[in-house]
């Protein structure tokens, strides 16, 4: 025992000393922090340079003169204003485009009640916001007019009661009657995260214990080594020195990106709010459970209601839970595929002959990753229950499942038949193991590895 | 120390060692000889219990072989390496500790072979600063650091420069001083020669000779006498008894020398006798084959013989 935790700190402490090792630890919070915040920064910072469009409007439809002049009536907002031109022709518009410092020229033809087309010329590819935000205003514009023209009487009256905007707040009831909010958004994108991660953390250190045999094959250290430990020793030693490795850089990354964006946060506050609107109607979507929650956007500041709903959708589901799956499904989906690529890094010369082997390994995973879709639209059908029972594919979709309530036997199931399948492969992969590491300039094909695994120690 | 009885050992397909019993007496040097595959590495791996023999056993100290006696043995494959990017001085530590010592006993031994070496400013250097020669001194160290009773080295001299093969010689003749049991194998036959007591040879897997150094080449005497005379060499070219074939008769500036070959039944005592008649005897000498000699010899015949089997 003594021995494999001798190997273990070796393997963790040389690469977490790695530059590699500490670089990632910077970056990746940094990255994620990223992800968070800066959609949002950038859309704000792109919302502030003011966008004039130059209207031709030959129907006549849509310009007023309330004020006395020629003005569009596509509404304008704070950085996208529309000038109304008369007695211009589009030819001469185009011929110095440049130094008008017009975003682009809206042409309404004159039939476009009929047409339903108008044409917004730019030098540039105008923005889905632009385009959209006109065409938008003007089929609402148009409908009305429209609707108007069939001479309906208190027609404002009845739109306005006609209008509809409904919400679904999902309520989920418990075994003792309780009454829980719930948010179907929250639920599908905890699964989509741990799902993703332990996706990315098998691939990413699942290859780093297969470099890591390949090493020690091509360097020959391995026959000193296993003069003094036992082979599966190594290999374990090995595979749990890696995953404790990943284990860290995950916690830093947890960590670090959680400051990072409570940090970007309180820097950039006031322009985030600022954007917030925008994104509370995503938000208000995904996450309201209160009918009043408008007006509690306009007693709160956005994100004081942003995190509230946040917080009561999160206790729906049972945090505890998730986090102990998460780390379960973690940390054993990684054993198994770790041993897996140990087999592999034993049975060739060096790295560019292991891809005839990395097929079976990926595979599965990739089937998991492509049925997560599958899985959170239905996550009590058969296709999800039985992927997730399946132990090559039940690290990834398990955890998919787990926020959706999913019945405590099967959890269980899966994460027992995991375990019996990890004693399985570790059993199997350590009598490959031990052969391939001490075979040298050998073409390892599939019979080969089946002879090794038949030898007798 | 150690003795090997009747190990067999099966790979799928072929017999990587049949039947196969050694004695390797305490404090003595034994060389394991063969052709590149005949089993050498394979009798080694199952001594440092890499692989387990299929029959046979392996005793050691008089007790079967187990686990914990790898504490007790050194093995420098011929497959050795270090890992490149880690330190010289935290490589060696963990090597050792693998092997049992603590930390503090490895770092005052792996000291005091450091200064012996003089290679004291390496620790912090990473191997893959050092060249080969300076590896193979790192590499040494780490296989007798734990003081091993028993060291085994495969192929210890391929891949070593010449100088480190003196000293690798001297420290072998040294840990030989110091009561360790040293098996190792070669093809380098001038070595065995210089260091080996007792010797082993392996081929297809079979032993074909094993024994004292001394005794093997009296086994393989060819009967060839080396004669260092005063006087005209004609004299005896014409007066030796038929009986008596000369192979060849040398003169150089240290004197003549003539090698005449002992027929069956003759004794020295009647050759000498002989040739006091023709000429003044300096010395007198039995030519014993070379170890490479006997070698060849032995591989040869063996092979020769399974040829005709087959």
């Amino acid at each position: 025992m003594s021995k494999i935790s001798l190997i273990v700190q070796r393997e963790y402490l040389t690469r977490v000393r790695k530059k590699s090792f500490i670089i990632m630890s910077i970056v990746g919070p940094l990255l994620f922090a990223a992800l968070l915040v800066l959609p949002a920064l950038l859309a704000n910072m792109e919302d502030k340079e003011i966008k004039q469009i130059a209207v031709i409007d030959e129907s006549m439809i849509l310009t007023s003169y309330n004020t006395g002049k020629a003005e569009s009536t596509i509404p304008e907002t704070e950085y996208l204003k529309f000038i109304t031109l008369e007695d211009v022709e589009l030819e001469s518009l185009q011929e110095n485009f440049a130094s008008t410092g017009y975003y682009a020229v809206l042409f309404i033809p004159e039939n476009v009640i009929t047409s339903e087309r108008a044409l917004l010329y730019s030098d540039k590819q105008p923005s889905l916001d632009v385009s959209s935000h006109i065409s938008n205003a003007m089929e609402q514009q148009l409908e009305n007019m429209k609707l108007v023209a069939h001479d309906i009487e208190n027609l404002d009256q009845i739109l306005a009661e006609v209008a509809t905007d409904i919400k679904v707040s999902s309520i989920k009831w418990t075994r003792d009657g309780e009454a829980k909010k719930s948010s179907t958004g929250l639920v599908m994108g905890i699964g989509y995260v741990s799902g993703l991660l332990i996706y990315m953390f098998i691939f990413l250190y699942g290859s780093m214990v297969m470099r890591g045999v390949i090493e020690e094959k091509t360097s020959r250290i391995v026959e000193v080594i296993v003069s003094s430990v036992r082979p599966f020793q190594l290999m374990m030693g090995k595979i749990i020195g890696v995953g404790l490795v990943g284990l860290t850089q995950f916690m830093i990354w947890v960590v670090f990106t959680g400051v990072l964006v409570v940090g970007a946060s309180t820097v950039f506050g006031t322009t985030l709010q600022q954007q917030a609107p925008m994104e509370q109607v995503s938000g208000n979507e995904l996450f309201s459970q209160d009918k009043n929650v408008q007006g509690a956007v306009e007693d709160f500041s956005e994100g004081e209601a942003f995190m509230a709903d946040i917080f009561g959708a999160f206790e729906s589901v049972e945090p505890g839970k998730i986090i102990i799956a998460f780390l379960f499904f973690f940390l054993f989906g990684y054993m198994l595929y770790s041993s897996l690529f140990a087999v592999v890094g034993s049975a060739v010369d060096n790295e560019t002959e292991t891809q005839q082997f990395m097929l079976p390994i990926t595979l599965p995973l990739i089937l998991g990753i492509i049925l997560m879709a599958n899985v959170m639209q239905n996550p009590d059908g058969p296709l999800a229950f039985w992927f997730s029972i399946f132990p090559l594919t039940s690290p990834i979709l398990m955890m998919v499942r787990m926020p959706f309530e999913v019945p405590l036997w099967e959890i269980l199931l899966s994460g027992g038949l995991l375990i019996l399948t990890i004693l399985g492969t570790v059993w199997v992969a350590g009598k490959i193991y031990r052969t391939g590491i001490l075979m040298y300039g050998k073409k390892v094909n599939y019979k080969e590895l089946w002879k090794w695994l038949n030898y007798k120690n | 120390m150690l003795t090997t009885t009747d190990v067999v050992k099966d790979f799928q397909g072929h017999r990587a060692l049949n039947k196969v019993s050694i004695r390797v007496p305490k404090g003595s040097i034994f060389g394991l000889l063969g052709p590149n595959g005949a089993g050498k590495t394979t009798l080694i791996r199952i001594i440092n219990q890499i692989t387990a023999p299929d029959t046979g056993s392996v005793s050691f100290d008089g007790k079967p072989l187990q686990r914990d006696d790898i504490f007790r043995i050194g093995y420098l494959p011929e497959e050795r390496g270090l890992y490149k990017k880690m330190k010289v001085g935290e490589q060696a530590l963990y090597l050792a500790r693998l092997k049992g010592l603590s930390n503090a006993e490895a770092k005052k031994r792996l000291k005091y072979w450091f200064d012996k070496f003089e290679i004291g400013s390496w620790w912090n250097r990473k191997v893959e600063e050092l060249s080969k020669g300076m590896q193979q001194k790192v590499q040494f160290i780490t296989t007798v650091l734990h003081e091993p009773e028993l060291l085994i080295f495969d192929e210890p001299f391929s891949g070593f420069d010449p100088i480190n093969v003196n000293l690798l010689k001297n420290e072998i003749l040294e840990l030989r001083e110091n009561r360790a049991t040293i098996i190792f194998s070669t093809h380098n036959m001038s070595s065995v020669e210089e260091l080996c007591d007792h010797i082993c040879l392996i081929n297809n897997a079979e032993t074909l000779l094993e024994g004292e150094v001394s005794q093997v080449r009296n086994k393989f005497s060819s009967d060839i006498i080396s004669i260092g005379f005063e006087g005209d060499p004609e004299k005896i070219r014409s007066g030796l008894n038929k009986r008596f074939e000369i192979l060849e008769i040398k003169e150089n500036g240290i004197g003549k020398e003539a090698r005449i070959k002992l027929p069956g039944g003759a004794t020295s005592n009647e050759l000498i006798a002989e040739l006091l008649q023709h000429t003044e005897i300096h010395s007198y000498n039995e030519v014993l084959p070379s170890m490479n000699d006997i070698f060849i010899q032995v591989v040869e015949s063996a092979s020769g013989k399974n040829t005709q089997k087959s």
